[in-house]
Order: structure tokens, then sequence, then C-alpha cells
């Protein structure tokens, strides 16, 4: 076990040394991809571990989002406030939604979190004179700093977001290897077993989907002060399937899939871009090789031919 | 204009949103209640159905008429072709794994949009209507086009009905819906059965579209309305059953037609999917269905 | 009988009933258990017995009747929350987690009573099946001989007061069925058994008190002598 820790740490130093390291092009990427890796972990733990599939996880992303931007646009909340409200408010949609998702399963829990996310993308439409809709809002960089550390510029963003995802990924493996965890992949495995053991699958369930919304409201907030902008096309379907991509492409229910994934994936397209602008194409057929030929994704893979210890 | 005739216009308005709403609805029940499957490509395949029209009107020499004509045969074909190769190459491997299929049709939703971008293009296009007749009422005049999609469309659909309940391929189908290797032990090639169902599916969404395309025009992101709206209605109407998604297309298209008129449209919007969101959970069985 | 009576029974349904669309799986079954006792429910196939234990698990509701365990209504209690009052209940086809370790099957039923030496009660757990040098593979590579072992391990592992076990030594050895008897002659009287089975070595071997179902309904209960000299219980299934 101290073998996982030990790669969980490399990766975080590999990931502290990349910004001296690498050519400062790639600072805002990699930062990017930190902070959507934090929002793929928190689907991760829905999906990968207890088998929640969810199609509503933007709703949780643009709620912890939109909780940061508009404290600090319309009630001059300063950034660290502003943070934790919004990771709260992803975790309080999340629970909500849970409450009433999770009294279906399978197809109809999917198209629910679905229609929930799209009530909840209409809803920032709706209500445009505060979120100003698609067109969203520009945050200044004056209120995007905690204390004298100035967020919007380079390097302390960069280091914002490693200490996000450093806490993130931490915490993802501690719950992988609590309790908490084992009934959760329990559930995911055998509902009735669990049940017939004395869970309350709905609890369980419930617990999953509240510490999800709680990384999806991080990385949302997070996103809202990092790069300065709060718009509606982060509430959109396509943020939904995006953390599940990532998700398949590392490895469901592994922690460090979803920043490999988010990783890949967001070089792919980067670099696909230098011969095609068929951004579309590459998303949907990584989507369908993935199911159809490598349903575990990387790192579930690798689990499989010998790294069994792979949290 | 008074109140009567004005809601007398919203009603009609709603009636052409029907029509065109349950042949699409229609479609994806079909592959629902006899695949399982729920298919997220589907307002794809209604988007390329338009954008086909688009295609086939262009370069159709001859009349708008026999242009649309063409396009109202050749759409469903390709799109029903295209669809019964989604099936065969890619949801039959996944075993119809109700997860799996559905990141599946998401994968394939976004390859159909990028297709119709990449040869289509961002612009949205009109197609000719194939007949130019106004309908003078006492109150306002009326597109004798748009009466003529709600009858095609009621055509079309008595033609499904027909189909699944006179005919003896409607027979298979509904032998497969009931029981997969029931019907698998009588000799019926079950592959072919979804292949023709996503096909029918699919074709139906296609033909929605060109009746569509004259009074709305052609784009690649088109599909999302319809998929949503589709997805509400076979979920009102209860997953699976015919009859609950004739009723709740009509419910919904007139209902949508008269809320928009009076409302701000993405308010209803927001309170149809909050209602699906809510039927589901505590009416899984739909509004008009019966408890299993 | 007598000491049935004098003792609370452990738990006692009164007037069970489950209806599917009108057919009647179990109707008004009146049926108490002895605290420490094992006792066995035997009937020919199709005469209620899983549909009765799964009533009293709470894996589904009764149309009608009460339950009583350990002295509270549970009639209406969720599975999990019987569970959690001391009920345990072993499936009849083996349900465990074949993609997880098997020391966390057992981890996982040990847990719920509190966390403190995890790993010494599971491997203890495991050792008194003889699973305890195969933790770390998974549980869908075990034998099925071991499945149903381990299967029951994690029963016992709940520390129950009643374990219901569906046809525990089916598709066992001749070995193994001596090893669970055994087994089951350890657990007891700590622990009240109710054990649907089939194999009536077994019944004969381990049972205090055997209930004959028959068409859903209670045809006699008695002690294994009773039962076999009871000539509607020859007539009906023994004879048969």
């Amino acid at each position: 076990m101290t073998r996982a820790l030990a790669l969980h740490l490399a990766v975080l130093a590999a990931l502290f040394a990349a910004q001296f390291l690498l050519p400062s092009y790639h600072h805002t990427n990699i930062a990017r991809i930190m902070v959507l890796a934090v929002f793929a972990m928190g689907y991760n733990i829905a999906f990968g571990y207890t088998g929640l599939l969810s199609l509503g996880h933007a709703l949780f992303f643009a709620a912890g989002m939109y909780a940061t931007g508009l404290g600090i646009e319309l009630w001059g909340l300063s950034a660290a406030p502003a943070l934790v409200l919004g990771l709260l408010a992803g975790a309080a949609i999340a629970a909500a939604t849970g409450v009433l998702a999770l009294r279906t399963g399978g197809v109809s829990f999917m198209i629910v979190t679905l229609m929930f996310a799209q009530a909840g993308y209409l809803t920032i439409l709706y209500f445009g004179a505060y979120t100003r809709g698609d067109e969203g809002i520009v945050i200044t960089r004056a209120a995007r700093s905690i204390g004298s550390l100035d967020l919007s510029s380079d390097t302390p963003r960069y280091f914002a977001a490693l200490a996000l995802f450093s806490v993130g990924l931490l915490l993802n493996l501690a719950l992988t290897r609590s309790n908490l965890g084992r009934a959760m992949i329990a559930m995911r495995e055998n509902e009735e077993r669990s049940r017939m053991l004395g869970y309350n699958p709905f609890k369980i369930k419930l617990t999953a989907l509240l510490i999800s919304g709680l990384y999806a409201g991080a990385a949302g907030a997070a996103y809202a002060v990092l790069f300065g902008y709060v718009g509606a096309s982060f509430a959109t379907i396509q943020y939904s399937i995006l953390p599940l991509l990532y998700v398949l492409l590392g490895g469901a229910g592994t922690t460090l899939g979803p920043f490999l994934g988010a990783l890949l994936m967001f070089y792919l397209i980067d670099i696909s871009s230098g011969y095609t602008t068929a951004h579309l194409f590459v998303v949907g057929a990584a989507l369908l090789i993935l199911v159809l030929f490598a349903p575990k994704g990387i790192l579930g893979w690798v689990r499989d031919r010998g790294a069994k210890w792979l949290p | 204009m008074d109140f009567g005739p004005f809601l007398l216009l919203a009603l009609m308005e709603g009636m052409v949103m029907a029509a065109v709403l349950a042949l699409t609805a229609v479609g994806l029940s079909l592959v629902f209640g006899v695949m399982r499957v729920v298919n997220v490509a589907h307002g794809e395949f209604f988007m390329l159905g338009a954008v086909i029209a688009w295609f086939v009107t262009h370069f159709m020499p001859g009349p708008p008429a026999v242009a649309f004509a063409a396009a109202l045969v050749i759409c469903p074909l390709l799109v029903g072709g295209i669809a019964a190769l989604s099936d065969t190459l890619i949801l039959k491997r996944l075993n119809y794994d109700p997860e799996a299929t559905i990141v599946a049709t998401i994968g394939l939703s976004y390859i159909f949009q990028q297709t119709a971008l990449t040869f289509y293009g961002p612009d949205a296009r009109p197609v000719l209507a194939p007949f130019d007749l106004r309908i003078q009422l006492p109150w306002f005049g009326y597109s004798g086009y748009k009466i003529a999609v709600v009858f095609a469309a009621l055509a079309i659909l008595l033609a499904v009905w027909l189909l699944m309940t006179r005919t003896r391929a409607g027979l298979i189908m509904r032998a497969t819906q009931l029981d997969r290797n029931t019907a698998r032990a009588f000799g019926i090639n079950v592959d072919r059965v979804y292949a023709a169902v996503f096909a029918l599916g699919a074709g139906l969404a296609a033909v929605a579209a060109v009746l569509i395309v004259p009074i709305q025009q052609a784009h690649y992101l088109m599909g999302h309305d319809p998929l949503l709206l589709s997805f509400i209605v076979v979920i009102i109407g209860g997953l699976g059953s015919l009859r609950g998604t004739l009723v709740a297309a009509l419910v919904i298209g007139l209902s949508d037609g008269v809320i928009s008129v009076f409302f701000s449209p993405t308010l209803a919007k927001i309170l149809a999917t909050l209602l699906v969101a809510m039927v589901l959970v505590f009416r899984p069985q739909g509004l008009f269905g019966t408890k299993p | 009988m007598a000491a049935m009576i004098l003792s609370a029974p452990l738990l006692s349904a009164r007037g069970l009933t489950k209806h599917y669309d009108g057919i009647k799986a179990v109707e008004t079954v009146d049926f108490d258990l002895t605290a420490g006792q094992v006792h066995a429910l035997i009937g020919p196939n199709g005469a209620g017995k899983t549909t009765f234990v799964s009533l009293l698990s709470g894996r589904i509701t009764p149309s009608a009747g009460t339950i009583q365990f350990d002295g509270a209504d549970i009639t209406r209690l969720p599975a999990h929350s019987r569970v959690a009052r001391g009920i345990a209940y072993t499936f009849q086809i083996t349900s465990i987690y074949a993609n997880l370790p098997v020391f966390d099957n057992v981890a996982l039923a040990i847990q719920r009573q509190g966390s403190t030496n995890l790993r010494a009660k599971t491997m203890a757990a495991l050792a008194r099946v003889g699973l305890d040098g195969r933790a770390d593979q998974n549980a869908g590579t075990l034998a099925y001989g071991h499945q149903r072992l381990l299967e029951i391990a994690m029963g016992l592992s709940m520390a129950p007061k009643l374990l219901i076990l569906d046809e525990p030594t089916q598709g066992l050895a001749n070995a193994e069925i001596d090893a669970f008897n055994t087994l089951i002659r350890e657990v007891t009287p700590q622990t009240t058994v109710l054990l649907i089975e089939h194999n009536m070595d077994v019944v004969m071997d381990l049972a205090d008190q055997i209930t004959v179902l028959s068409f859903g309904e209670t045809l006699a209960t008695g002690t294994p002598a009773e039962i076999r000299s009871n000539p509607a219980v020859q007539a009906a299934y023994l004879g048969g």
C-alpha cells in the first residue's frame, strides 16, 4: 500500500517540478488540466467507485463556478470566502439532486440527472440579468487574489491549481482506503448483497454524490477565480460528458485515471488542432473507441495486467 | 389581433409542432421499446435528415415539389442506412449494455455533428417548400404547407401503427420486444430486427426533419431541441408505450406552442425538463401509462 | 414443545402472507424461532420457502401479517435495518463481490460493527472457514465450494443473532458438508440458525426443530423425530 502513496507523491512532485522545467506555454494548460482533473476526480467518485453514471455533473461544476462568480460580482465577496461558497454550493446542489435522482436507478438516473442539469443551464440563461447568460461574466483581476497572492498571474495560478489538485488527490486516495470507500465500491459491485450486509444503499450513494459534488464545486469555483471567467457554456451537457470522457480514458475507479485522462485528452485536442479543426470528431471517436475496445481505460488496463495494487 | 384568433394561431402552431414532435418521438420510443436502447444520437439523425434534405433539394433539378418529394424518400433511407450501420458496427458489439450504449450514442452524436459541420458548414440554410399556398382565414392568413405537414405526419404515424399491428414485420418486432431470447428460439433473426428497428426510428426522425426544414432552416446543431423534446415526450408518455408517446406529443406540442406565446420559452423549457425529472422520480411508468 | 412455549421466541411471525397477482406464495403462516436453536425449513420445490425467509429478512414486503424480532415489531423495517438488528441472510444463489478480494468481502461484513482491528478480525473470520490463505485472491476466482464457504463466512462475520441460510450445502462435496455441519454446531447456541435445506441428512443432523411448508402453508412443525413420523409430511414430501 505504501507503493501507492509513493506513486501519488511522485506524481505531485513531478507536477511541482514541471512548473520549472516546462516552457511557460504549458503552465496555463496544466493549471487548467489540474482543475478539470479535480472535477473528473469528483465524477469518478460517483461513477468509477460507486457506479452512479450521472449525465448532469456540469450542474455541480456550474454551481461552484456561479456561486463563486456571483459572490464576487454581486455581493462583493473576496476570493477566499467566494471559493468556499462555491465548494459548498456544488455539494449542496449535488445532495439536493441526489435526494430525488437516487430514487431511480440505471438509465432513469442518467436521464434525471441530465434533465436537472439542463434545467440548471436554462435557469442560468433565464436569469440573464444577473448571470449575463451565454456571454458570461469576466471577473476582474483585482478580485482574483487571496491576500497578496495574485491568482491571475501564471506562477501563483499554477501553484494554486496544484495545491487544490494535491488535496483532492490525497483525499481521494484516503477515501479509497477507508471503510466508506470500500462500502461505495461494494455498492457498485453488488447493491443487493450490500443491502443484505446492512448498508443503506440510499445513504451510501447520497454520501458519494455529495463528496462528488464537493469536488465538482471546488473545481468550478477554482476555475472561476483562476481563469477569471464564468459562463453558461460550462453548464451545458458538454461539461457533463467531459469528466465522463476523462474518467473512461484514464480508467474508471482509479485515483490517477481522471488526471491522466484529462491530460491526454487535453493534449490530444491541442495537438490534433494543428492538423484538423474536427474537435467534435476527436471527442466522439475517443468515446466510441474507449467504450468498444477499452472500457476499463488506461489504468484499468494496467491494473488488470499485474499492477493490482493500483488504487 | 383579439385574444380568440391569437389563441387559435397559437394552437395551430402548436399542432404543427406536435405533429413533427410525434414523428420524432415515436422513433425514439420504438427504439427504446423494442431494443431498450436510449439513443442520445436521435437528435443527430433528425439533423442529418434536415441537412441531407438541403443537399437533395439543392442539387436536384426540376421543380421544388419534385425535389422535395425526392428528399422525403432519400433522407429517411440514407439516415436509416447510417443508423443500421451504427447498430451493427457499434451497439451490437456492446451487447446493448444500457450504460455503454448511452456513452456510444453520445460519441456518435459528436461524430455526426462534426460530419455535418465539415461537409455542410456552420450556416443555417433554408429549403424551399414544395408548394406555396396561403390559406386566408377571417383573422389571419396561414401557411398551407404547415397544414399539409400535420396531415403528412398523421399519415406516416398511421402507417407506422399499421406496420406494428397489422403486418408480419410488426409482429416480429413486438415478439422481440417481449422477449429477445424466446424470439431467437423461434428462429427470429434478432440482430436484423434490431438493425431494422434502429433504422426505422432514425428514419422517422429524418422524415420529421424533412417536413420541418421548409419552416425551420437546416443547421448542424439543430438536433438538440428535438432530442430534448422527444425525451420529454417519451418519458411523460411512458417509456416504450407508443400510444402514450402520441398523447404526450400532442400535449407537449400544443402546450409548448401556447405557453411560448404567453410566457418566456426558456421558462417553459425549464418547467418541462423539471416535469420530466419529477415524472421519472415519482411516476416512472409515465403520466399516461398504467402501473406495470 | 413445552420449552418452546415457555421461553420467549427470538422471532415470531403471525399471519404472514405474500400474494403475487393473486398467486399465494405464502399464506397466513404462524412461525416461532427459539433462541439458540437450529431450525430447518423444508418442503417441496415451490413451497414458498425462499419467499418466506425473504419476508423475514426484509428483501420483500408482506401482503399481510406481522413479524416480531427480539422484542420489537420489524414488519415495516427495510432490509438493511433488519440486518443492523441482527438478522443475517445468505443467498441461495451465491452472491459475493466477485470482483473484490476475498478479504474485502468479509471486511465489508465486519466493518459495520466498528473498524478497530479490522484486519485481524477479518483474517480470523477467514481462518474459521479455512480461507485465510486466499485473502488476496478475487472472490470470483474461488472454486464453487469455497464461494459457498465465503458466503457463510460473510453471514457469520456480521455476528448476527439470527443467521438465515438458504440452501447452504447445495453443490458442496461430502467433505465440505461435514465441515459445514461442524461450523454450524460451533456457532450455536450463541447464534440462532434458520436453515432452508434439501439435504435430509444435514437437516436431521443439525436441526432442533423442523417446519414443513407446502403450497405456502405450514404443514407441520416439530422435532426431527416428530416430523419423520408425521403421516401428512410423509404423504406430501418425505414419502414422495
